[in-house]
C-alpha cells in the first residue's frame, strides 16, 4: 500500500508507485501535475503567485509558476525522468469571491496563475493535455502515479478525473 | 508620502499596535452584533498572530473543513481588503438568530441565508473599520462585501496569496465571540502598497 504524499502551499514534490501526491484545498492557487508515463515518474507543486520576477521577496523558489515548474520538471529529470514524455495537467485558479473594484489586485489572482503556468509549460515545450481552473470554487486534487490521472474534488459536486 | 514596510519589518512594537487596533476593532464588531441580536455578547482578547503564509490554510482547523468567509474591500485613505471567517456552525447560529429561527437548524445555506451572512459581514467588518477609522483619523471606506462557503484552504488562498506578494507571513486576529452565543470569528485585514505605514503613522508610531 503506497503513501498519500501531501504537498501544502508553496510546495512541491515528486514520488513514484506505489505513492501518489495530494493537495488540499486549492483556491487561486494552482496545482500543476507534471507525469512521465514511462517511468512512472509523477510530480506536483502547488503555486500561489504567477512570477516570481515581480517580487522583491521571492527565496521560496516554489512559490511561483515560473520558477516552481521549472524546479520540478528539474528534479524529475533528477529522478530519472525523460523530459520528452513527461505532459502536464492544472487545476484550481478558481476566483473564490466575486469582488470587483481598483483596489483588489489579487483578485483576478487565479486567472494570472493559470496564464503564467500555461506560458512556463509551453516555454518548456511541455505539452498541456488536461485542465480544470477557473470557477469560483475550491478544489482538493489527487495525483496518482500509476497512470497520471489526476482526481479532483469540490464541495456539493462529483469528483471528477483529468 | 509613506515608506512601503514590509509585514517583515513590523517589530514587536508595531505588533502591540496593532494587537491594540484588533482589539478595538474587534470590540466594536461584537458590540454591533449583541446590537444586531439583543444579546449579551462577550469577547475574547484578541490573539494577533504573524503567520506564515504557507500554514494560513490550517489557520481555523482543518484544511479540508467547509467555513464561511466574508470579504470586503477597503478604500479611501488606505487600500485593501478584509475578511472575516467563521466555521459553518457559527455561521448557522447567527443566521438562525437573526432569522428567528429554531438554533438547531443546519440546513446547508440558501440565498435568503448568504444574503444575511453578507449582512452580518457588513456590521461586524463596518464596526470594524469605524473603530480603526476614529483610532487613526484615516477615512476607511468597506465596499460591498462577498460571502464564499468552501474548503478553508481554499478560502484562506485569498489573504494567503495577498500576503505572499509581500512577504512571507501574514498578520492574523482571532477573536471568540463568547457569551450566549459561541462563534469563534477571525478578523483579517490586508493592507496594500503603502496603507500599513499609513496606519502606523497616523497612530504616531514612528516608522
Amino acid at each position: 500500500m503506497g503513501q498519500m504524499i501531501k504537498v501544502g502551499m508553496a510546495d512541491l514534490n515528486i514520488c513514484k508507485p506505489p505513492d501518489n501526491l495530494t493537495t488540499i484545498g486549492l483556491g487561486s492557487c494552482i496545482g500543476i501535475a507534471l507525469y512521465d508515463p514511462s517511468t512512472k515518474i509523477t510530480g506536483l507543486a502547488h503555486i500561489m503567485l504567477p512570477d516570481s520576477t515581480a517580487i522583491r521577496n521571492n527565496s521560496n523558489i516554489a512559490k511561483f509558476a515560473d520558477t516552481g515548474i521549472q524546479k520540478l520538471l528539474d528534479d524529475m529529470i533528477k529522478a530519472g525522468a525523460n523530459k520528452a514524455r513527461i505532459t502536464a495537467k492544472i487545476a484550481g485558479g478558481a476566483k473564490m469571491f466575486e469582488i470587483s473594484g481598483s483596489n483588489t489586485s489579487s483578485i483576478n489572482i487565479g486567472e494570472k496563475n493559470a496564464a503564467a503556468c500555461r506560458a512556463k509549460l509551453k516555454e518548456l515545450g511541455i505539452r498541456l493535455v488536461a485542465e480544470d481552473c477557473g470557477l469560483n470554487y475550491g478544489r482538493t486534487v489527487e495525483l496518482y502515479s500509476e497512470d497520471g490521472r489526476y482526481l479532483i474534488k469540490a464541495v456539493g459536486k462529483s469528483e471528477k478525473s483529468i | 508620502m509613506a515608506e512601503n514596510i514590509s509585514i517583515e519589518e513590523i517589530n514587536d512594537k508595531y505588533l502591540d499596535v496593532l494587537r491594540e487596533i484588533g482589539n478595538i476593532g474587534a470590540g466594536n464588531a461584537t458590540t454591533a452584533i449583541a446590537n444586531m441580536l439583543s444579546l449579551k455578547v462577550d469577547m475574547s482578547v484578541p490573539m494577533v498572530e504573524l503567520t506564515p503564509v504557507e500554514k494560513i490554510g490550517g489557520i481555523i482547523g482543518s484544511e479540508e473543513e467547509i467555513i464561511v468567509g466574508i470579504m470586503l474591500g477597503v478604500t479611501t485613505d488606505i487600500e485593501g481588503s478584509m475578511m472575516f471567517l467563521m466555521n459553518t456552525d457559527s455561521a448557522h447560529h447567527l443566521v438562525n438568530r437573526l432569522m428567528m429561527r429554531d438554533p438547531d437548524y443546519m440546513e446547508d445555506f440558501d440565498e435568503m441565508d448568504l444574503s444575511a451572512i453578507k449582512e452580518i459581514g457588513n456590521i461586524i467588518a463596518g464596526a470594524y473599520l469605524n473603530a480603526l477609522s476614529g483610532l487613526t483619523n484615516l477615512t476607511i471606506s468597506p465596499t460591498i462585501p462577498f460571502v464564499a462557503v468552501d474548503m478553508a484552504a481554499a478560502i484562506l488562498s485569498v489573504p494567503a496569496i495577498q500576503f505572499g506578494m509581500v512577504g512571507d507571513n501574514a498578520l492574523i486576529i482571532k477573536t471568540e465571540i463568547g457569551g450566549d452565543l459561541g462563534v469563534e470569528g477571525y478578523f483579517i485585514l490586508m493592507p496594500e502598497g503603502e496603507s500599513y505605514a499609513k496606519i502606523l503613522t497616523s497612530l504616531g508610531v514612528p516608522i
